[in-house]
């Protein structure tokens, strides 16, 4: 903990970072980056290890039983950005192991607002088909129409509620 | 070289994660508290890296495709859905305000040592197995897809390129407002401050000693 953390990119570098390892992923694999689905195959997986029989019939997670739920390109990407992200922290000095809270919220508080918030989001990207990195992110990326409807639903939606549950974050 | 490679191995997918995984936590973007504060107006690093990312790709798809070296309609377009897209880009946004991350980010942020983080992980998991129950019920209203050309291009009629310069000036038009409402709310948080909200949360609740050590309290 004597390290002094390093400042994080400026927006413009990570834009063109990301906008290049968006470009480079398209060219590779035909297809942009994502990761509620690799949350869906997690839930599919613990759903069958916890509730027996439930999610291999149940008609949404039935078909990712066709091999084992995980064995999929996402969980690969999912496992590496997890370690880039953990090899990013720790060589800027910026890993912290602690819960995030504005100062008006207290920490088991925090924990249930991410709790519930986490049901929304995947909730959510399983009725969007998709998250912010694979429909506004990958989706925009190709100029699809999905992409922009997507982010203009997240963002209007952000600010409204946002403007109702601030005080928890400042 | 014919392009896409449409390699969809282990090795493609753990590289390009990496790299993923690494910018996103060197925008700051594994802070949950940085990333509301885009809705908060108080910081527009998620507009200003998602747009500019945005473009770069799409330039980069147009160019490539340009020149021959990328096969046209080579690469995955996700079709809009009549309820579907809008309806999850909000229940999307009002998690992310209310969780403080969205599916990316969330792993990020536990890889930065977050442990909200993991609560919203769950929380995922839990909404995907609450709409794979409820599946037979609302899959055909939710799930149907719009009759419409899939790309902005298509749809209006006007070369790709067309839409990208003009997706262009909108960028550069919020960029520049983001930047005086940052000056306006607070400005963007940079490390300090985010490990500083860290310091006050381990010296006042959880009693972590790595943050005691380093508590910064900073405008007292």
């Amino acid at each position: 903990m004597t390290t002094q953390p390093r400042p994080f990119w400026s927006p413009l570098v990570a834009g063109l970072a990301l906008g290049g390892v968006l470009l480079l992923t398209f060219l590779v694999t035909g297809h942009g980056l994502g990761a509620s689905g690799f949350f869906t195959r997690l839930a599919a997986w613990l759903a069958d290890l916890t509730v027996p029989g439930w999610a291999r019939s149940n008609s949404y997670f039935a078909p990712l039983f066709v091999d084992h739920p995980l064995a999929s390109w996402i969980s690969f990407e999912m496992v590496g950005v997890v370690v880039g992200a953990l090899a990013g922290a720790a060589s800027a000095g910026r890993f912290r192991i602690g819960i995030e809270r504005g100062a008006g919220i207290g920490g088991g508080a925090r924990l249930l607002n991410a709790l519930f918030g986490g049901v929304l989001v995947g909730f959510g990207a399983r009725v969007a088909q998709g998250c912010t990195s694979g429909i506004g992110l990958s989706g925009s990326a190709t100029l699809a129409l999905a992409g922009f409807v997507f982010l203009l639903g997240f963002f209007a939606a952000g600010f409204l509620v946002s403007a109702l549950v601030r005080r928890a974050w400042q | 070289m014919t392009l896409p490679l449409y390699d969809s191995g282990a090795f493609s997918a753990l590289f390009v994660g990496f790299l993923f995984g690494w910018v996103l936590e060197g925008a700051g973007f594994g802070s949950a508290r940085k990333l509301t504060g885009q809705f908060l107006l108080r910081d527009w690093t998620v507009f200003k890296v998602m747009f500019t990312a945005v473009l770069v790709a799409a330039f980069g798809l147009w160019l490539f495709e340009t020149l021959g070296w990328l096969a046209p309609d080579g690469v995955f377009v996700s079709q809009l859905l009549v309820v579907g897209t809008a309806l999850g880009g909000l229940l999307i946004g009002a998690g992310f305000a209310i969780g403080g991350y969205c599916p990316g980010t969330s792993a990020v942020g536990l890889a930065s040592g977050r442990l909200d983080a993991l609560f919203f992980m769950i929380g995922m998991v839990i909404g995907s197995a609450v709409f794979a129950a409820v599946f037979d019920v609302i899959g055909p209203v939710v799930s149907a897809e719009a009759q419409v050309s899939p790309t902005l291009p298509e749809f209006f009629g006007v070369p790709a390129l067309a839409v990208i310069l003009a997706l262009t000036a909108v960028a550069v038009l919020g960029w520049r407002l983001g930047s005086r409402l940052e000056a306006r709310f607070g400005g963007p948080l940079g490390v300090e401050q985010v490990l500083a909200g860290l310091a006050e949360e381990g010296s006042t609740r959880r009693g972590e000693a790595g943050f005691v050590e380093r508590a910064v309290h900073p405008a007292e």
